[in-house]
């Protein structure tokens, strides 16, 4: 149900990837997304898939919890697998009447798929080995140039940390409603699409009304503790690139270059 | 007859993560009908987890649950029914009021339930008198009332359904001492009117020795006793040591007890206190004469 949302949750571990610098992991996400889709042939997804197979190991992050993530975006996959097959123009496979399957499309929505998949499995690789803290500390710190244009960095890590902060609150207050509204007997599991949306006032009105005062009261408590944002505020914990940061660093170049060298030598297979 | 049965009911949540956590384990449990069932255990023990299998909001990872002679999970699409034979008030339930007027909160259980306009009408307004709310609340909006009265409405929400067991999850939590009292009372009223089987969880032993005449003590996912009030609270050193408590005015005789005073340890509510004190000074009044 709503807790088997994954993307963006962090699953406590000590593997190097876990104590690398969250700074680095972030710019090596950047990283693998550009290598991802530079890919120009198959040879260039076997790097990807050594990548992802190396990073994984290395984190011991269960391979069923990957999987879990991916779950959620299976039919924007096989939409856009379709309309691929359907609507490439090539050398017809299969006809009937109007449609038909082209060789280029299938080729093109198996790389679209692969595509999709490994850009979830990689970048949930970042939220569950980092602490959503650590994560905005790494934001917050790779996007510090911006205040030389007057934008307002620190608060925006502030408004980010706070807002991944309550999620799991939010959920939990959700669950609370619903089990609360269900005990009333309200049905949220069947009926009409509109009648499944009208059932949801009974839990989104005590859902914001309570947002609003946990807001509220997080704004007094912060003002009693004189919160000051931005300027000469010093940190707990202070970021460190390491040893393993440039480690992963030397091979994530390495996976980076081995793809545009493929793309340079190797034949280009459709 | 047993109102509600378990037999070997577990929970764990997240199974097979590093959050795996075993809320419950092997709950045996038999509560009859009209009991008024107090349910005492430190924070954490995994008493909500416990009573939310017992209307069907959380299903057993293993075990059985019977609710009135069924096992509810023997259809899973029926189990709405079994939420309005057991009616639960969560914590802090005026958190969950939403509607426009009071009367329409509290009419939105009986609503699901099916039944007509005249029923829901009639269920409404015996709900609210059960919780001392005068009908002239009915048209109000449930936000612009005290901490206490939407507490009243939340519970009254719960009572317009006519639950055959009624579970109140800490129902005098932040309240004042006379809002705390008056909801009590209420219960209690509503429980010898009804002849409906009540549990009642709470951190107050004294309000468990006043009101209930049964304590459940849930200890470590499991249960450690249910049994009467006097029989639970007799076992004042291992309730203590499992972070519980019996009620202060027994500590009170435990203590004159032990100082050698010829009263009795058997003192659970003030009531009781008072009636042992007048005896000893009877008995100590008759020897002096």
């Amino acid at each position: 149900m709503i807790r088997d949302i994954t993307l963006g949750q962090f699953f406590p571990g000590q593997s190097p990837v876990h104590r690398m610098d969250p700074r680095m992991k972030v710019l090596l996400t950047i990283v693998y997304i550009i290598l991802l889709f530079s890919v120009g042939n198959w040879l260039g997804f076997l790097v990807v898939i050594l990548f992802l197979a190396v990073s994984i190991g290395i984190s011991k992050i269960p391979f069923k919890l990957m999987i879990k993530g991916v779950k959620p975006i299976i039919p924007l996959i096989v939409f856009t697998s379709i309309l691929n097959m359907f609507f490439v123009a090539g050398d017809p496979i299969f006809k009937i009447g109007f449609f038909k399957i082209t060789i280029e499309g299938v080729v093109l929505a198996a790389k679209m798929a692969f595509r999709i998949v490994a850009l979830i499995v990689g970048t949930s690789l970042l939220t569950y080995t980092t602490s959503p803290i650590a994560l905005t500390d790494a934001i917050e710190s790779l996007l510090k140039p911006l205040k030389k244009v007057k934008f307002p960095v620190h608060e925006m890590a502030m408004m980010m940390s706070i807002a991944l902060r309550f999620i799991p609150t939010l959920i939990e207050e959700t669950d609370k409603i619903m089990s609360a509204q269900k005990a009333r007997g309200a049905d949220l599991e069947s009926g009409s699409l509109m009648q499944r949306a009208k059932a949801l006032v009974p839990i989104l009105i005590p859902l914001f009304i309570s947002a609003f005062r946990r807001a509220e009261e997080l704004a007094l408590a912060m003002e009693c503790r004189c919160y000051q944002g931005g300027e000469g505020r010093t940190r707990m914990r202070q970021l460190k690139y390491g040893r393993l940061d440039l480690y992963a660093a030397i091979f994530s170049l390495l996976c980076l270059v081995g793809v545009i060298l493929i793309n340079l030598f190797a034949p280009v297979i459709p | 007859m047993a109102i509600i049965k378990t037999e070997h009911l577990s929970h764990v949540y997240s199974p097979g993560t590093p959050f795996e956590k075993t809320a419950i384990g092997d709950v045996n449990l038999e509560i009859e009908q009209g009991d008024f069932v107090g349910v005492i255990g430190h924070t954490g023990s995994g008493k909500s987890t416990l009573i939310q299998h017992l209307n069907g909001l959380l299903e057993p990872t293993s075990g059985k649950v019977w609710v009135d002679g069924k096992d509810i999970w023997e259809n899973k699409k029926q189990i709405r029914q079994v939420r309005f034979l057991v009616g639960m008030v969560f914590q802090y339930p005026e958190y969950q009021l939403f509607e426009e007027t009071v009367f329409r909160d509290i009419a939105f259980g009986p609503t699901n339930m099916g039944l007509s306009e005249e029923e829901i009408k009639q269920s409404v307004l015996e709900a609210m008198e059960f919780v001392g709310l005068d009908p002239s609340y009915a048209d109000k909006s449930p936000f612009d009332l005290s901490g206490g009265q939407k507490r009243r409405v939340a519970i009254a929400g719960v009572i317009a359904m006519r639950p055959k067991v009624l579970i109140l999850d800490e129902p005098t939590a932040g309240l004042d001492p006379k809002g705390r009292d008056m909801i009590l009372n209420q219960i209690k009223s509503y429980h010898e009117k009804t002849g409906s089987t009540i549990l009642l969880v709470s951190h107050s032993m004294e309000d468990i020795a006043k009101f209930a005449k049964k304590v459940l003590v849930i200890n470590q996912s499991k249960v450690f006793a249910y049994d009467t009030v006097e029989k639970v609270f007799s076992r004042r050193e291992e309730l203590i040591e499992m972070g519980l408590n019996i009620p202060q005015i027994s500590n009170v005789f435990h203590t004159l007890a032990q100082k050698g005073y010829p009263v009795s340890e058997r003192v659970y509510t003030v009531q009781a206190a008072k009636e042992e004190l007048l005896r000893v000074l009877r008995e100590r009044g008759a020897a002096h004469d």
